[in-house]
């Protein structure tokens, strides 16, 4: 502590607090497995979806994968990358992770069978899918504590990739700040609900299952539009009969806490199920964990219009180690009956691989492209 | 001596000295003020290349005409080492440069008496300082490609290594052929 001399000459605010800064924190880049997916999830994210230009072969996206990988690396590790422009930005990395998703037109460019579920997923009802943010070659998923660390690496990333790939989407999210819960709570969405209760626990087995596969795993990036106009409509008790949970603490109707098991089987006095037939969380249901998907959602919120009505919803990304297995059935359960329908609309659709990590030496992609 | 070793034993050392203040106990989960780990392979050829290495090297892309390549040059030696010339299959001239104030404007010209490297210690090469530059290039240096050099040390051995291209929007500064300057 300093002594009270020196106190005394110091500004008032810097004496005051006590709370550690985080900033320099990282997350390991090296290893079997990218970060990003098992990490608990940062505050900030942005996905940004690049189209491959014309020509890019396999030779070209080698290259520029060996360029990403770099700057990953290095930036995630609190160094500047090669030719950053502002190095100083790199200082503070809070948890940064740089994750990289290979889509079917990569695969195309380089001449090679993409795997069977890296595939345009099937339709369904409820879409309303824009070209403007479906699809994509190449994900970069950067997610930091950081907003400014976020846009740092998402402004060096797209520096190294423009000689190969046009932008074709950035969508930027965010959850709670890193500081204002416990680590591990389950985040709300603005729509006011916890999201994400139901998910596979990074270091069991059910998540290996769940979520790895021989490739990595797979990436489902839906842009799911939430109207809450209406849903302001909407009375508290209705709230959670659409989705079979209590708004304050996410617990089932049937439970008394967030992570009690709902009793789908319990009726009302009336002989009406608690749980309705059409609820969100009965609908969702997988009993097999380890066919369960790991969500990592972030929130948007996109301005709003003259009236003041927002441009808001999630970035709905599910991981999982099968898409078919794992998340078409799911999603096909939603689409046909699901309360929570109308109010959130699918309005971007994405599908990508997650290859494996890479060490000190390689690239991410490595596996796939040599 | 590998460029990846050399760089291990200068982290530690960073690392060390870092911890030697003792001001926020580096654990591994904490990033390390530590410049960055090296990208591309080098190899040298000579007894006293083997002195030197390369971190970090890298070349500004271009499809033609000119550009420049950067990097920090490590003397891991007792001995000062002078790099006198360089080479690439990339362009039929490189040259060592400088970027000088020359009546208040920025201009670059051939480093008389080449890089000097002190004994453990480095040299930088960086946009708006020294640096190696291409002339008439003949082969697109492409971004992410290993663009190989030869350098030319005083002693006459050689040391080799490879740069990767990288798009960049800076290093422009004017060239000023022959020097005035020195």
């Amino acid at each position: 502590m300093a002594g009270a001399g020196v106190a005394l000459t110091q500004p008032q605010d810097r004496t005051a607090s006590t709370a550690a800064a985080t900033g320099a924190t990282t997350e390991p880049f090296h290893g079997p497995r990218q970060a990003g997916v098992a990490t608990p999830a940062q505050a900030h994210a942005v996905f940004l979806g690049l189209d491959l230009r014309a020509g890019v072969d396999r030779d070209g996206v080698t290259r520029l994968l060996r360029l990403l990988t770099d700057d990953a690396r290095r930036l995630t590790q609190g160094r500047a990358a090669l030719a950053d422009t502002e190095p100083e930005l790199a200082a503070l990395p809070a948890r940064l992770t740089v994750t990289f998703g290979f889509g079917p037109g990569l695969f195309q460019a380089a001449g090679l069978a993409a795997p069977p579920s890296v595939a345009p997923l099937p339709a369904f009802s409820i879409d309303k899918l824009q070209d403007r943010w479906s699809g994509g070659d190449l994900l970069v998923q950067i997610c930091a504590d950081d907003p400014l660390t976020v846009s740092h690496t998402l402004r060096m990333i797209v520096k190294d990739a423009r000689a190969f790939a046009t932008v074709r989407w950035t969508q930027r999210g965010f959850r709670r700040a890193a500081q204002t819960e416990e680590p591990g709570r389950t985040q709300r969405n603005l729509m006011g609900q916890l999201d994400g209760t139901v998910n596979p626990l990074p270091g069991t087995a059910e998540f290996d299952r769940a979520v790895w596969n021989s490739h990595g795993t797979t990436l489902v990036l839906r842009r799911i539009h939430t109207d809450l106009e209406t849903w302001d409509a909407a009375d508290p008790t209705a709230k959670e009969f659409t989705i079979g949970r209590r708004l304050s603490d996410g617990a089932p109707l049937t439970g008394s806490r967030e992570h009690d098991e709902p009793d789908f089987q319990r009726l009302t006095p009336a002989g009406f199920p608690v749980i309705s037939e059409y609820a969100h969380i009965r609908r969702a249901r997988v009993e097999d964990p380890a066919s369960r998907i790991l969500r990592r959602p972030y929130n948007y919120d996109d301005g709003l219009t003259a009236d003041g009505v927002p441009d808001t919803g999630l970035l709905f990304a599910s991981y999982q180690a099968d898409i078919a297995r794992q998340f078409v059935p799911m999603q096909q359960r939603l689409a046909e009956a699901d309360l929570l329908n109308e109010w959130t609309t699918p309005i971007g659709s994405a599908v990508f691989l997650i290859p494996p990590g890479c060490g000190p030496d390689g690239w991410i992609g490595e596996t796939i492209l040599t | 001596m590998s460029t990846r070793h050399a760089f291990a034993s200068l982290a530690l050392a960073a690392v060390a000295a870092a911890s030697a203040c003792g001001s926020h106990g580096a654990a591994s989960s904490v990033a390390a003020a530590v410049t960055g780990p090296i990208a591309p392979v080098t190899s040298s050829s000579t007894a006293t290349a083997t002195a030197l290495t390369i971190t970090d090297p890298w070349v500004k892309t271009t499809k033609e005409g000119m550009t420049a390549a950067f990097g920090t040059l490590v003397n891991h030696s007792g001995t000062d080492i002078v790099v006198v010339s360089a080479s690439t299959p990339f362009a039929p001239k490189a040259e060592l440069h400088e970027v000088v104030n020359s009546g208040g404007k920025t201009v670059m010209q051939p480093k008389k008496g080449g890089f000097l490297v002190p004994a453990h210690g480095t040299h930088v090469l960086k946009p708006g300082g020294d640096h190696i530059m291409l002339m008439g290039v003949t082969k697109e240096v492409k971004p992410g490609a290993e663009i190989p050099f030869t350098l030319t040390l005083k002693d006459g051995s050689t040391f080799k290594f490879n740069a990767v291209g990288k798009p960049y929007a800076g290093a422009k500064e004017n060239y000023q052929p022959g020097g005035s300057h020195g």
